[in-house]
């Protein structure tokens, strides 16, 4: 059964110190700003974070890092023009970095979800992100072993839902979302709208509502700018 | 080919999207090999990936068109083609690792003669390293082009017998297109040079140790 919380307060009030939480979004796309705004003020600490990049300017991520309450943070990209709350988190050795490849990241959450071991890819052989790891030659290619990155929680942001939890999403914010949402013990989605069981088309849902646990509404812009397609659509 | 001067990042561009079979599917990395996108017509027929989740990508926004939920790899608005799809992080670097791609074109510090790429880490150990799907990328088209300058600002050949930068991927570059010639790139470490521009086939044998096959008649 997925629940639905009235605020974003509610929906991340059981996440606990120590939690790995995996959070949706790459940049500023599909990232669920609300509700990790919402674990900064819940005050969880002790985090390991799981995210794409380490924070973008002063919020949301960012500034849970400037908090020092993210110990780590698994992600592929870090270093940006404004990610200067991890860079300096970072230079005091105050948050430990683990650098996984983007696809890497992304099989490694899937591998959670699909109940995977471990797996082999070519990714990254031979360079010292594979230092240390198991290799193997399967039919002449070199692969590295990678093992999967399971969550207590994952956060996560879609565009519509309906009641009983399926999701659907938005263009490139789709991202993270649909494997994260399968990785984690926990899922909480902030959705631009809920609506009505059986209004979303069986044939169109991405992430089913086995995954969904918690979902709170929240507009967001991509509400307004999907009716201005819309409205574009219609001229 | 041969040109007596050496070529712009434009032209170069050019030459790159004309090696662009028609009806490829192709990712173009940030930087340099965005210029590429110029330079495909309708005629080509490309459908451009970017990692980020999207197959069919159009052109960069203009300001009225600007969505936050339709990005590039390189975090920038762009449009949407008609046919376009959207894909979750793990099925679109399956199309990339999958080897579905026909053509991935990426920037580069180093490029070795069997096809080793150095574009992710400069090496130096204050700096705080971030990859994306650069390793992705690296090994996952079935042809992977290298766009960048033949030498360094101090003189230096970056097409090297090997690598001194850190690693991105190994032997999985194909072919390497510079401001002063186009390389095919072979496991065997004898490289093809198929143009030189401002550059003679003496001159560029006399800066590298690499063995260089003249073809640039063919």
């Amino acid at each position: 059964m997925t629940k639905i919380a009235d605020t974003a307060a509610d929906a991340v009030a059981n996440i606990s110190d120590g939690s790995t939480v995996l959070m949706g979004g790459f940049g500023d796309a599909g990232q669920p700003m609300e509700l990790i705004e919402a674990l900064l003020e819940s005050g969880a600490k002790d985090l390991t974070v799981v995210n794409n990049n380490a924070g973008q300017a002063d919020a949301g991520l960012a500034l849970l890092i400037k908090e020092r309450r993210v110990n780590k943070i698994i992600c592929s990209f870090p270093r940006q023009s404004d990610s200067w709350h991890f860079d300096e988190a970072y230079r005091a050795g105050e948050i430990e970095l683990e650098l996984v490849p983007q696809g890497n990241l992304a099989e490694r959450l899937r591998a959670a979800g699909a109940g995977i071991g471990a797996f082999f890819t070519p990714t990254g052989y031979g360079t010292r992100l594979a230092e240390g790891k198991e290799v193997r030659e399967i039919n002449g290619r070199n692969y590295v072993l990678e093992y999967p990155i399971h969550g207590d929680v994952a956060l996560i942001k879609a565009f519509q839902a309906d009641e009983k939890g399926n999701l659907v999403y938005r263009k490139t914010a789709r991202n993270f979302g649909p494997v994260m949402a399968t990785a984690a013990k926990q899922t909480i989605a902030q959705v631009e709208e809920i609506l009505p069981t059986g209004t979303l088309d069986p044939e169109n849902i991405v992430t089913t509502s086995i995954y969904t646990d918690v979902m709170v509404a929240i507009q967001t812009q991509s509400t307004e700018l999907a009716a201005r397609e819309r409205a574009q659509g219609a001229k | 080919m041969l040109r007596s001067e050496k070529v712009d990042r434009n032209t170069l561009a050019q030459l790159v999207a004309d090696d662009i079979e028609a009806g490829s599917f192709v990712n173009l990395g940030i930087g340099q090999p965005t210029l590429v996108s110029n330079y495909l017509t309708s005629e080509h027929d490309v459908t451009l990936h970017t990692e980020n989740g999207m197959l069919g990508m159009g052109r960069a926004a203009e300001e009225s068109e600007v969505d936050i939920d339709l990005i590039n790899a390189g975090k920038v608005p762009v449009t949407e083609t008609p046919g376009a799809a959207f894909f979750h992080q793990a099925d679109s670097f399956a199309i990339m690792r999958g080897g579905h791609l026909d053509v991935c074109v990426l920037g580069a510090f180093q490029v070795s003669a069997t096809g080793d790429l150095a574009n992710w880490h400069t090496g130096a150990e204050d700096a705080i390293p971030a990859v994306g799907g650069a390793m992705d990328l690296a090994i996952g088209a079935k042809r992977v082009y290298v766009m960048m300058n033949l030498f360094t600002r101090d003189g230096d050949i970056k097409l090297v017998p090997e690598a001194t930068y850190p690693l991105t991927g190994v032997g999985c570059v194909s072919r390497l297109y510079t401001d002063h010639g186009i390389f095919e790139l072979s496991d065997s470490g004898t490289v093809e040079v198929l143009a030189l521009f401002g550059l003679s086939f003496e001159e560029l044998s006399s800066k590298s140790d690499i063995h260089f096959v003249d073809a640039t008649s063919k």
